[in-house]
């Protein structure tokens, strides 16, 4: 008879396997789901303000255009340009971004008309002085985390998963790990924690002002990343979205970086 | 200059004509206005040369663009300078037209190009002359009249260039400081072809990216914008150094390779006309430590190396030297940031010493510190003439 006992244990935990999901899987689940419903847009260009506030609450401002092109098996192309301060106007920073290993990066710049590679490896470093790194604001590839779902969460009124990823290259990216608020309906994601390698609290971004593009897709208008541990803080004031603008490869290659205006 | 002049005429009546088309998209003027100061360590060696010297620069740029994504870009600069009446000038570092098709685009006017992907000595870089008044760096070009045609296309970029009119170097004058020991008299300039600085010049330049590698070749036919320095001694009067331009030919290639946070460069070029022919290479790398820790401050270490095979009697400052250099970059919300480089001589006992750093204040301030040490020259290198001027440069620069 113990035999049969065992046989209906067995087929007990494999059946409640098969219904409750482990954690990793969900968070994945989620995160291929937000990345699915923010993906087939082509090609995109939009403004940016940058206001960046230190603890005494001076503020310093920056005006950025974007470029970006999706590609159908790799990451995202994008091409950044500085309009101001001052003196990085004119300032162009190219990115193909990779799925799996280091992105390429390339900087012109103007005085020197010259076109310098760039070490990909940068994702930690402070993006313009800002609260922004280069790895918040870069392309948000599924492959480059690991997921966990922990929860549902009611916040600011939006029934929201809750999801923690932690970076696969751990050696360069500035965060152990990052949870997520992203809300049931649409996939949007409305705050973000992050906590730096040594797993301290370090940073909050807050999202707002959602629009719809083309029926499809979600573009938060505001979004503001507070650094606990520094004080300051850096806002993101985006504007003039533009979808399929007919953006091509040859946008984004070492020439385009050359004449990008 | 007065063919210079005229040819700046025809520019500006073309563009007042294309102004004056309609389907003008954007047009937009910035530009920045930078107060100089320039203070010497050491007593002048020379009559005439001062400690300090203040100068005043303005560039402006204007862009604009139209309907058919063609554009015209104008940016004039000029330079006040109390001490040297040679480092006072004006020059228009662009003022072009391009027109982007599908799949090439064509320039024509005065444009900047530069080629090339080391730190501290720019070999391959030809088509724009240096405008060395402005800084011992060689990275301040003058604006070059050009028709360029680029062909993009999925295995690399071609661009042909046809460059009218030949600008000659700038020297600093008898006032001027640093400077050689003998003047170089720019207003004898003497060249191997008949037609002097209106003989055209030709080159070509094939670039692309190979995965994590950046290539360029380029293939230069005309007048070298490097000049060979000769002495003379007339009957009366003391001895000069005039500028000789050869026509050359000269064969450059550049690499620039990334493997995680190591930059690889260099460049290499062969040159003919000039003397025997020779062959000289700069290479080296750049690492960078990104968010030292506990910190958001990237350092950079730059090392390079530079071997030039050249003739004795054509002068270069850098024949077989080592260049180490220090970058760092506090990422704050100032741009703080700085570079410091060491190049040594390792035929002879010479060393210098650079320093760069900047600072920016509010949106539309910033304030640049540089210098040069000069320290130990041999007798018999070019540099020994600057053991006496040793200098900081301190810049305030006000965006517009």
């Amino acid at each position: 008879m113990k035999i049969s006992l065992l046989v209906i244990f067995h087929l007990v935990f494999s059946a409640l396997g098969c219904f409750a999901q482990s954690p990793a899987d969900r968070g994945l689940e989620i995160a291929i789901e937000a990345d699915r419903r923010a993906s087939g847009f082509g090609d995109l260009t939009a403004e940016m303000e940058m206001i960046l506030r230190n603890q005494e609450g001076r503020e310093s401002r920056r005006l950025i255009r974007l470029r970006t092109m999706e590609t159908p098996a790799d990451g995202d192309k994008s091409l950044t340009i500085f309009d101001s301060p001052g003196d990085v106007r004119g300032t162009a920073l190219l990115t193909h971004s990779h799925k799996t290993g280091d992105d390429d990066q390339w900087l012109f710049l103007p005085a020197l008309k010259r076109v310098k590679r760039i070490s990909g490896r940068n994702k930690s470093g402070a993006f313009m002085g800002s609260e922004f790194s280069y790895e918040d604001l870069g392309g948000r590839e599924v492959e480059k985390y690991g997921y966990k779902y922990l929860g549902e969460e009611t916040w600011d009124g939006r029934e929201c998963f809750v999801v923690e990823r932690y970076p696969k290259d751990s050696e360069n990216s500035g965060y152990s790990r990052i949870v997520s608020w992203i809300d049931l309906d649409e996939y949007r994601v409305w705050k973000e924690d992050y906590y730096d390698r040594k797993n301290r609290f370090l940073k909050t971004l807050t999202l707002r002002e959602y629009k719809l593009y083309q029926g499809t897709f979600w573009k938060a208008h505001w979004m503001r990343m507070v650094n606990h541990q520094k004080g300051n803080e850096t806002d993101l004031l985006w504007s003039n979205f533009s979808f399929s603008t007919g953006l091509a490869d040859r946008d984004f290659d070492q020439n385009s970086l050359k004449r990008a205006k | 200059m007065t063919e210079v002049s005229r040819i700046t005429a025809a520019f500006i009546i073309l563009l007042v004509q294309l102004f004056t088309v309609p389907g003008a998209k954007a047009a937009e003027l910035t530009g920045s206005a930078a107060v100089e100061g320039r203070f010497f360590f050491h007593p002048p060696l020379h009559a005439g040369q001062k400690y300090h010297d203040s100068s005043l620069a303005l560039t402006a740029e204007y862009y604009r663009e139209f309907s058919m994504g063609s554009s015209v870009t104008v940016v004039p600069f000029a330079r006040l300078d109390s001490a040297d009446p040679q480092r006072t000038h004006a020059d228009f570092r662009e003022l072009n037209f391009i027109y982007p098709g599908e799949g090439w685009e064509a320039t024509a006017g005065i444009a900047k190009v530069f080629w090339g992907a080391t730190e501290f000595v720019h070999l391959v870089d030809i088509i724009n002359q240096t405008d060395l008044v402005e800084d011992l760096d060689g990275e301040e070009k003058l604006g070059q009249p050009m028709l360029r045609l680029s062909l993009v296309r999925d295995w690399g970029v071609i661009d042909g260039y046809l460059l009218p009119l030949f600008r000659e170097r700038t020297f600093p004058g008898k006032k001027g400081r640093p400077r050689s020991s003998v003047v170089v008299d720019t207003d004898q300039a003497v060249y191997e072809s008949g037609v002097g600085q209106y003989h055209p010049d030709f080159a070509l330049h094939y670039s692309h990216t190979f995965g994590a590698c950046d290539l360029g070749v380029a293939q230069f036919f005309g007048t070298s914008r490097e000049p060979s320095l000769l002495e003379t001694t007339p009957a009366a009067g003391a001895t000069r150094l005039f500028p000789f331009y050869p026509r050359i030919a000269q064969t450059g290639v550049y690499l620039q390779m990334v493997r995680g946070e190591w930059l690889w460069k260099g460049e290499a070029l062969y040159r003919s006309g000039q003397g025997r022919d020779f062959f000289a290479t700069t290479f080296g790398f750049e690492y960078t430590l990104h968010g030292v820790p506990e910190s958001s401050m990237d350092l950079g270490i730059l090392g390079e190396y530079i071997f030039d095979d050249r003739d004795e009697t054509i002068a270069t400052v850098f024949d077989h030297d080592v260049m180490i250099g220090l970058r760092w970059a506090a990422n704050d919300a100032a741009g703080t940031e700085a570079l410091a480089g060491i190049i040594k001589d390792l035929n002879h006992s010479s060393i210098s010493a650079t320093l760069e750093a900047s600072r920016r204040f509010g949106e539309t301030m910033k304030l640049r510190l540089s210098g040069y040490v000069f320290a130990d020259p041999d007798e018999n290198e070019q540099l020994f003439s600057l053991a006496q001027d040793d200098f900081v440069r301190l810049e305030a620069i006000y965006y517009f």
